[in-house]
């Protein structure tokens, strides 16, 4: 066991003090750990959240990264079952060569099953697919009672769905069944469209509807004649493409990588400008398509391995939210428009019009209407306020802002956001906490 | 070497075997796994058949047992009489203050990772011997290379086993079979979990690649990563007299 040390999540804001890190070789250890402590603990996968919902302040955090078994696979229905450490990324190497591929998946492939099912996370495909747990079957939590629940939508079907999106604070998750979609090849035709304005956003989206995969890039620093513009991405994994087969490998597998902080002024408002004018204009046509790898489509940054170091020492903070659809989308809007006038946003910020599949969890994000997601380089107290702020356009829109992302947001909006928290709270076990559940949900 | 090699891993539930057995289960090799923990090993043939291995056997094996040592080889070479691989990769991180004060766990700390190694390799040799080809590749560590007072007893055992697969590549090189000594530097596993992490540290998965190419490549020592070469350069040339004085 890791004593006593200093923790971040891949936003690298907040850094908060543990007792230390348990990883468990095996489901016995963890239950044996979880017995043993006499201070909270929470699970914990590749910290990939943003913020501080994998931080555990004060207490435990049990790892998974050793419990990375598959333990069986059905060729016929593609369904694998594995421990919670299992990653994308293993699965992608393991079945993409055997024609299968996640039935959804977020936007980095270095995210555990037991992450993603804890956060019940999205991908480019929601408006079709639904959300991840969509596609879990089944899986075992441990709690701290000692018992192992076999939970799915017929055993403790509540449980079930109060551990989708549930942020680990209902036991661990061991292993999951997860089914996974077949494919001819590990190529997508994809297609990018630039857009001007909001209106021509929606415009698109709606003619989109038969593409699989769908999502914007937003460029939030334009100061041209339309108050915003982007690029609209879309595809479909292609029934056949000449040559290619399911063993394609990607050319890169990460070899760039931030090796240590940037410098604060490394992504000042200037150069952020620079970027998102070259990555506007980097295709001629206004609507261009092309034939790329899996990785280029899904995961443009996992290609650089640490990209978060480029926001300097301070981290940064991503806010998501999401809101409803309206008749003249003025919530959506009024965000855009706070943030581009702000000159707080950064280059990656990302829009997509979620589809209306019922909500699996009892805290899942996803709800119908649009969902946008932005980086905002730690800037403190100015930052705070502007976040605030649009906390409160979106909560008066009846929109949620999506806890993976947030290490900020006030007890009042969170549970605005999740109107099902009370009855969530019956399922949290008493040995489970989270910096951001005690954040959320004060003690009077 | 084709991809439909046989292979013998001992100490198979170690990060570092788990991960080159990975990479040897995506070529599609025939796995033995050799572990203490007979349920860990049932999981991680389950994995490894899932991950593209042609087949995987597995039994248990206690490295302080030369019966056990003796019968594991036997059953393996019964179901692999063509075995033509052997990855040893077994091992502890002994406490070297406890190990200083306490013959029994000093004796221990040799037994587990030297003695018994080499009882593998002695029982195993004659068999590669006359088989006339393979790979026989033992996980060593730079710790060997040169006795530090922070570790060596653990370093003098890692020692006498480079030692010993440098004697025995010499005698097996006339047979075809080629012995290769790993020699990982700080690798991020459960053994060096006490141990707080610096830039030195490697994950396992980095140095299960190094095996791979070295066992497919027949080297003869290999340093993992390639700058620990460099490292223990310098640290075996520091003179006696400085060594004395400095701590590390």
């Amino acid at each position: 066991m890791q004593e006593c040390s200093l923790y971040e999540s891949w936003g690298r804001f907040p850094k908060v003090y543990h007792l230390g890190e348990y990883v468990p070789r095996n489901f016995d250890e963890a239950d044996i750990f979880i017995q043993m402590v006499d201070v909270s603990v929470l699970p914990r996968g590749k910290g990939r959240s943003y913020g501080d919902s994998c931080l555990n302040q004060n207490g435990y955090l049990i790892s998974t990264r050793l419990l990375d078994k598959f333990i069986d696979f059905n060729p016929v229905s593609g369904v694998v079952k594995c421990d919670a450490g299992v990653t994308l990324d293993e699965i992608l190497k393991v079945f993409v060569p055997k024609g299968w591929f996640p039935s959804v998946t977020p936007g980095t492939k270095y995210v555990t099953i037991g992450g993603a099912i804890a956060n019940d996370v999205h991908g480019k495909n929601h408006h079709i697919a639904g959300t991840f747990c969509k596609h879990v079957r089944c899986f075992e939590l441990l709690r701290s009672d000692g018992e192992r629940y076999l939970c799915s939508r017929d055993t403790n079907s509540q449980l079930f769905h109060a551990t989708i999106g549930g942020l680990g604070l209902t036991g661990i998750i061991l292993w999951a069944e997860i089914t996974l979609r077949p494919i001819m090849n590990s190529l997508i035709e994809a297609e990018s469209i630039q857009f001007n304005g909001i209106d021509e956003f929606f415009q698109i989206s709606l003619e989109s509807s038969g593409y699989e995969y769908t999502v914007s890039w937003l460029d939030c620093q334009y100061g041209g004649k339309y108050p915003v513009r982007g690029i609209f991405m879309r595809g479909n994994h292609p029934l056949s493409v000449d040559g290619a087969s399911c063993g394609i490998v990607h050319a890169y597998q990460a070899w760039k990588s931030v090796p240590c902080d940037a410098p604060s002024c490394f992504l000042s408002r200037h150069t952020v400008k620079l970027f998102n004018t070259a990555y506007y204009h980097k295709q001629i046509f206004r609507h261009q398509k092309r034939i790329v790898h899996y990785d280029t489509f899904f995961y443009p940054l996992d290609g650089i391995t640490n990209w978060n170091r480029m926001y300097g020492k301070n981290g940064f903070l991503q806010w998501q939210c999401a809101v409803p659809v309206t008749a003249d989308n003025m919530a959506i809007k009024t965000i855009i428009h706070k943030i581009i006038e702000s000159k707080l946003g950064s280059f990656l910020a990302v829009m997509k019009e979620f589809g209306s599949q019922p909500q699996e969890g009892m805290l899942s994000f996803p709800m119908p209407g649009i969902t946008l997601a932005l980086d905002f380089p730690n800037a403190g107290q100015k930052l705070f306020s502007l976040l605030e702020y649009l906390d409160s356009v979106v909560i008066k829109a009846g929109g949620r802002i999506y806890p993976a992302k947030d290490s900020r947001m006030s007890e009042e909006t969170f549970q605005a956001s999740y109107p099902d928290f009370n009855s969530f709270k019956a399922f949290i076990d008493p040995k489970f906490s989270s910096s951001f559940y005690r954040r959320v949900h004060r003690l009077r | 070497m084709t991809a439909s090699n046989k292979i013998l891993i001992i100490g198979a539930t170690s990060a570092i075997a788990y991960e080159t057995a990975k990479i040897f289960a995506k070529h599609g090799s025939s796995l033995y796994l050799c572990a203490r923990d007979e349920h860990e090993l049932k999981r991680l043939a389950d994995d490894l058949l899932i991950r593209g291995a042609k087949e995987v056997c597995f039994s248990h094996f206690d490295a302080l047992s030369s019966d056990s040592i003796i019968s594991s080889i036997d059953t393996c070479l019964e179901k692999y009489p063509d075995l033509d691989g052997l990855l040893i990769a077994h091992g502890t991180l002994p406490d070297q203050h406890l190990c200083e004060q306490d013959i029994d766990e000093m004796e221990r700390a040799v037994r587990i990772n030297f003695t018994s190694s080499a009882a593998i390799l002695t029982y195993i040799a004659p068999y590669f011997e006359q088989l006339g080809h393979g790979c026989i590749t033992v996980i060593s560590s730079v710790a060997g290379d040169r006795g530090r007072q922070s570790n060596y007893v653990y370093g003098s055992a890692k020692g006498a086993m480079s030692i010993f697969l440098s004697g025995l590549r010499q005698r097996l090189h006339k047979a075809g079979v080629s012995v290769v000594t790993i020699k990982p530097g700080f690798v991020d596993t459960p053994m060096t979990a006490n141990i707080a992490k610096n830039f030195l540290f490697a994950k396992p998965d980095v140095i299960a690649s190094g095996i791979y190419k070295a066992f497919y490549k027949s080297s003869n020592t290999v340093y993992l990563p390639w700058f620990w070469r460099w490292i223990m350069l310098i640290i075996r040339n520091i003179p006696e007299v400085v060594f004395l004085r400095i701590r590390l």
